[in-house]
């Protein structure tokens, strides 16, 4: 009788408690979820928006339709960003792959100071932008850098201007960064290397095929979703490079090495066409959707699968 | 020609092949060519600026001099003052610290809930976060600025700290969120027996088996907030700014002489900080690279 009475405020108390439990998890994402509702979702409409309005250096919310995209299509800075983009961006992978691929192979191979060679290799990607543009902004400058040197060395005739070029500034950049980027490659092939399964390698070598056929046919086939892995890191970061350009050549000569990015910096924080800015934000948001996008749901659905 | 190709893929038994000579001869080429522009940096911020001009890129310096260094550190003129680049330094260790601290230890909780206490929607939740983590940034300039200026956060290291936090959780709940993928549930279901509740299994079971996520998300964290450029550049100006975009005034708007031992002095200390984190850690920054590149 007495224990009637004294057990039932405390059921009453710890379902209260539990239905507290069953609330807390979402209490707690609750914060992260709303910011990300906010200030990732929203502001992508945000801009759209803008991107349809008449914004010039403040925003204005007067609709004009796709008044801005046509304006975007039919200025040449924004061809030439385009341009450029493409041109970095098959360079820049390209090249990036194929380092990164030589070297993890190479390092692949028992080297004994493997470790370090590792960290010499990667240590660019530690390293911010801007401080990679300024080394090789010194380092290309044709007055004291690189020019000079062969120069000093004799080759009296020796040019290499591409850094005031605007024909080969563009490449200036692909330099810089495959050099910062390649030993991020290296790492990602050399994991994969280390996940084929040896008594494969074994088995081929024993029916005779030599080394580079067994990279060629056997291993590199096994490693392709590394190499899908790499391109989506790879055009994630050039289409975003924005940093890198603004140290190296501040997008000169003139804007010979103009990119989206930084096309869409100037048009919105000093040329007074937010709108303009606006448009080209969108048109990379969407870039990077239509490679991100695949590749994360096939991400997802493949974790589980296996999973 | 066969039988040395193969040679290269064990160890050596007997003396050293061609073949070996050459992949180490290529690796060391390598090697040379990531390190030389770090070498050049070196000692062209050892230099006098008359040696620069006398000398060319690889000579070493005749008479080191480590007045470039002091320059940068406390004299080198930013704009309109002039008193080098120590007060950006410190800018950026005073956003940096606070940011990758919120950043981390939201990224864990959020990591819990959505491994350890799925509800419906969690996954769609978690989805939507992620791909916060790829969107070019230039899509949230323009009212990022406005909303700064509106709660009066404007050219402050508080607004730049609040939008590293607010653009790093996706990366911190991710990194948790695969790393407590692997934590076994049987320990968290044992503890809900004993009555444990949601934050003491979190404090007293997760956290402190989490040290390796830890790490490898505060030096994610770290790398990416310090080395930032494009935030710094769109939401701080004059005295709030962060040590890049300082340093790329210093290089990219100096007027008179171009001081490169002064440029390359500066730009080694903004990239120190990060550095030493790699040397020191270097296995927990791969780790996390490929944690952001890879997800699962």
């Amino acid at each position: 009788m007495v224990s009637v009475p004294f057990t039932a405020p405390a059921v009453r108390q710890k379902s209260a408690r539990m239905r507290l439990q069953e609330w807390l998890p979402r209490i707690v994402l609750a914060p992260t979820f709303l910011i990300t509702v906010i200030f990732v979702y929203g502001f992508m409409v945000w801009t759209g928006y803008l991107s349809l309005s008449a914004s010039r250096m403040m925003p204005s919310y007067e609709f004009v339709g796709l008044e801005q995209y046509g304006r975007l299509w039919t200025n040449p800075r924004w061809y030439v960003a385009i341009k450029n983009l493409a041109i970095f961006a098959i360079l820049y992978i390209g090249f990036a792959t194929v380092m990164g691929l030589a070297l993890a192979i190479m390092l692949d191979q028992k080297i004994r100071a493997e470790g370090a060679l590792r960290t010499i290799y990667l240590y660019p990607m530690a390293i911010s932008f801007i401080v990679t543009g300024t080394a090789w902004k010194w380092m290309l400058n044709p007055g004291l850098g690189i020019q000079k040197l062969v120069q000093d060395w004799g080759w009296t005739g020796f040019t290499f201007d591409w850094l005031v070029n605007p024909d080969m500034a563009i490449y200036t950049i692909v330099i810089a960064g495959v050099w910062q980027s390649s030993g991020f490659v290296m790492a990602m092939f050399l994991a994969g290397l280390r996940g084929v399964d040896g008594e494969i390698i074994k088995a081929a070598s024993i029916d005779g095929a030599t080394l580079p056929k067994i990279y060629w046919r056997i291993i590199i086939p096994i490693m392709r979703p590394v190499f899908l892995t790499a391109f989506v890191v790879l055009a994630h970061l050039a289409i975003k490079s924005f940093d890198l350009v603004v140290a190296l050549t501040g997008g000169g000569p003139g804007y010979a090495t103009e990119l989206p990015a930084t096309f869409m910096y100037a048009s919105t924080f000093s040329r007074n066409q937010m709108g303009i800015g606006a448009a080209s934000a969108v048109m990379m948001l969407m870039t990077v959707a239509a490679i991100m996008v695949p590749y994360l749901y096939s991400e997802i659905r493949g974790g589980r699968r296996h999973g | 020609m066969a039988s040395v190709a193969i040679d290269t893929a064990h160890p050596p038994r007997r003396g050293i092949p061609i073949a070996r000579l050459v992949l180490f001869a290529l690796l060391g080429l390598f090697a040379l060519v990531y390190l030389l522009p770090f070498f050049i940096m070196v000692i062209t911020s050892l230099k006098s600026l008359d040696e620069i001009r006398t000398g060319n890129l690889l000579s070493l310096p005749r008479d080191p001099t480590l007045q470039p260094w002091i320059e940068a550190w406390g004299k080198a003129c930013i704009g309109v003052t002039c008193e080098g680049i120590n007060g950006y330094f410190w800018n950026s260790v005073r956003m940096a610290v606070p940011a990758v601290t919120l950043s981390t230890l939201i990224g864990a909780l959020n990591g819990y809930v959505v491994t350890k206490w799925r509800f419906p929607g969690a996954d769609l939740i978690f989805a939507l976060i992620l791909f916060g983590c790829f969107i070019p940034f230039q899509i949230v300039l323009i009212p990022m600025a406005r909303v700064l200026g509106l709660i009066g956060l404007a050219s402050s290291t508080s607004g730049l700290i609040l939008v590293h936090v607010i653009y790093g959780l996706c990366f911190t709940t991710l990194y948790f969120r695969n790393f407590y993928m692997a934590f076994p549930d049987e320990l968290v279901k044992a503890a809900m027996i004993d009555g444990a509740g949601f934050f003491k299994i979190f404090f007293r079971i997760l956290l402190p088996n989490s040290l390796p996520i830890i790490v490898v998300t505060v030096i994610w964290q770290f790398t990416n907030i310090w080395n930032d450029f494009l935030f710094g550049a769109s939401f701080t100006g004059g005295g709030s700014q962060p040590i890049t975009v300082a340093l790329n005034n210093l290089v990219n708007s100096s007027t008179g002489v171009k001081e490169y031992n002064v440029h390359m002095a500066a730009a080694i200390i903004a990239a120190l900080p990060t550095l030493a984190v790699y040397v020191l850690a270097g296995r927990y920054f791969v780790r996390g690279l490929m944690a952001g590149a890879v997800k699962g």
